[in-house]
């Protein structure tokens, strides 16, 4: 089975973000980037199924040339090959522009699965796979936990709201949404992170996918979140603010 | 093109709260006459009366014996045709899990991206949505012409009570032909029966990825255990088996409601908030005075939750000595 994962590159979850000068996007100088967490559960599906099943895993990712090291990163994991779409205007792209430029990745590999995570960490949109499956052609399930092979196709576990699964029958291929927690993340080996150096990482220039789409929405304005409450931010040592807030959560709140 | 649809979503054969705050937020979009609501399935007319009870405009049952069960692919064809028949300037949504899975690929059917998961609506219009996981929020705009569609967050926009008058219900049926159903899904099924009923707790403390590992746990359950509270956890501790799923507060796991929750090293994003924002007093404990947490909570305490969380447990004696 040839399988390609579309994995995305997010400013670090650890590290405090600031809005830009100009309020439309982050301060990129100083972030530090990690791969997309439910990005990188859909990278270790993918790995699982070809454990089972032999095969292939490509890894996609579009963006500046500092995507390259997440790229590295799930090579070192065990992934045998990589696609990089080289672009600088991520920002600049909406859902169904990036889309666009993965979906015509995609086409030139014709792969019998694509997965990727539920959504990003940084725009939480949650469209792209969607999005990519609607531009192939192809039936695809969101928010899985679990993929089995079989003979028809994929047999599927998908979770619904409020501790509710279903399974889904979809025949090959297919685009999957993989949501965090049906699988445990394999590390990289230090054989891994040797061999990665020497396996295939190809680039695709942006614009020689062929796709230029105007894009349909704008991000205007990046804002800090407003307040819902007033909240009383308690200060002192652990001891203090511990006694503060026990005195509160008693003359204020009575439940203690 | 001034038409607003909005689609309404069941659940436990009742329209789902959030559905019924999509139709408040459309009202935000456009005049309430412009408001059609639509349901879809395959026998929708009990589902129809219920909506027309309450809705401001017009019903409309997109009805055929395919749309039942759910797939994508049979709502994709059948909402294209109503979209391709009515030319409204917006469809509205519900942010549900079951939107997610179809709307994107709707909307890209007609050129279009959708503003997912709105917390707000301003003039222009602008719609407000959440980034970096509830540390930002992004002013977003349609460009060009063209349908504009939208989701909108649960709990974003207050749902309207009843309304005066009965609106009218139409039909549509669109055309389908079993084939275009590409998948098969299965009866929804539990994990394993639900034995802790975390919406009933009036105290719940709550642990995050601040915690750190699992050995760290115990210190939740003993601050918890002192003041007689349930514990429960965001999905990352669920998800690393370092306390079981039914514990889980948020979109994917339970709703809760109790005087008292203790948010410990949660950073508070959107899918833990919708499950908890309704507690009548929230504390906030994290390392990081900008999570969004702080937003929701009534009292916060910027610093370590390893040293604090034992602090209070301490305390929390003390106070019922």
């Amino acid at each position: 089975m040839k399988i390609i994962v579309a994995i995305k590159q997010v400013p670090d979850r650890e590290v405090p973000v600031r809005i830009n000068a100009a309020g439309k996007w982050i301060e990129e100088a100083d972030l530090q980037f990690a791969m997309n967490e439910p990005d990188a559960h859909a990278l270790e599906e993918a790995q699982l199924l070809k454990d089972k099943h032999g095969g292939e895993v490509v890894v996609l990712s579009a963006g500046p040339e500092r995507v390259a090291t997440t790229i590295r990163e799930a090579l070192a994991k065990g992934a045998d090959r990589a696609i990089h779409i080289e672009c600088d205007d991520l920002a600049h792209r909406d859902a169904l522009g990036m889309a666009q430029l993965l979906a015509a990745a995609i086409r030139l590999e014709n792969p019998d699965l694509v997965l990727t995570g539920l959504q990003s960490e940084d725009l939480g949109m949650g469209q792209t796979g969607v999005i990519v499956a609607e531009l192939l052609g192809l039936p695809c399930a969101t928010l899985i936990l679990h993929v089995d092979k079989n003979e028809s196709g994929i047999e599927v576990k998908r979770e619904l709201e409020e501790g509710w699964f279903q399974n889904i029958q979809l025949p090959l291929p297919a685009v999957l949404t993989i949501q965090s927690g049906g699988n445990k993340l394999r590390y990289a080996t230090l054989m891994g992170i040797k061999r990665a150096k020497t396996k295939e990482l190809r680039r695709l220039a942006a614009t020689d996918l062929g796709v230029a789409s105007a894009p349909v929405v704008s991000l205007e304005q990046i804002l800090l979140p407003q307040k819902q409450k007033s909240t009383q931010m308690i200060t002192g040592t652990p001891r203090e603010a511990a006694a503060t807030l026990v005195e509160r959560l008693k003359t204020e709140v009575h439940v203690i | 093109m001034s038409g607003i649809l909005v689609v309404m979503e069941q659940r436990g054969g009742r329209i789902a709260r959030i559905s019924w705050e999509a139709l408040a937020a459309a009202q935000r979009l456009g005049d309430s006459a412009n408001i059609t609501a639509v349901v879809v399935g395959a026998q929708t007319e009990v589902f129809a009366a219920e909506v027309a009870a309450r809705a401001p405009g017009k019903v409309l049952r997109v009805e055929h014996a395919l749309l039942l069960p759910y797939t994508p692919d049979g709502y994709i064809a059948a909402l294209q045709q109503l979209i391709q028949r009515e030319e409204p300037a917006y469809v509205v949504f519900p942010h549900t899990y079951q939107v997610r899975d179809y709307a994107p690929a709707l909307a890209a059917r007609f050129g279009q991206v959708l503003i997912s998961d709105v917390t707000a609506i301003s003039e222009v219009p602008l719609f407000a949505r959440q980034l970096m996981q509830g540390r930002l929020s992004g002013a977003y705009r349609k460009l060009g012409s063209g349908i504009c569609f939208v989701s909108v967050q649960a709990g974003a926009f207050a749902a309207e009570s009843a309304s005066s008058v009965t609106a009218g219900v139409d039909l549509f049926t669109p055309t389908m032909d079993a084939a275009q159903i590409r998948t098969r899904p299965g009866e929804p099924y539990r994990a394993a029966a639900q034995t802790v009923d975390l919406g009933s707790a009036q105290m719940i403390v709550s642990v995050g990825r601040g915690i750190k590992s699992q050995e760290n746990i115990s210190i939740i359950q003993e601050l918890a255990t002192t003041l007689g509270a349930e514990v429960a956890a965001s999905r990352p501790i669920c998800d690393a088996g370092w306390l079981p799923m039914e514990r889980q507060v948020g979109s994917s796991g339970q709703t809760v409601a109790p005087k008292l929750y203790i948010a410990a090293g949660i950073s508070g994003a959107i899918q833990h908030l919708v499950g908890m924002k309704g507690s009548q007093c929230i504390v906030a404990i994290n390392k990081d005075p900008d999570a969004p947490i702080f937003e929701v909570a009534d009292y916060g305490i910027v610093g370590d939750l390893m040293e604090i969380v034992p602090a209070l447990t301490e305390a929390v004696k003390a106070a019922k000595q």
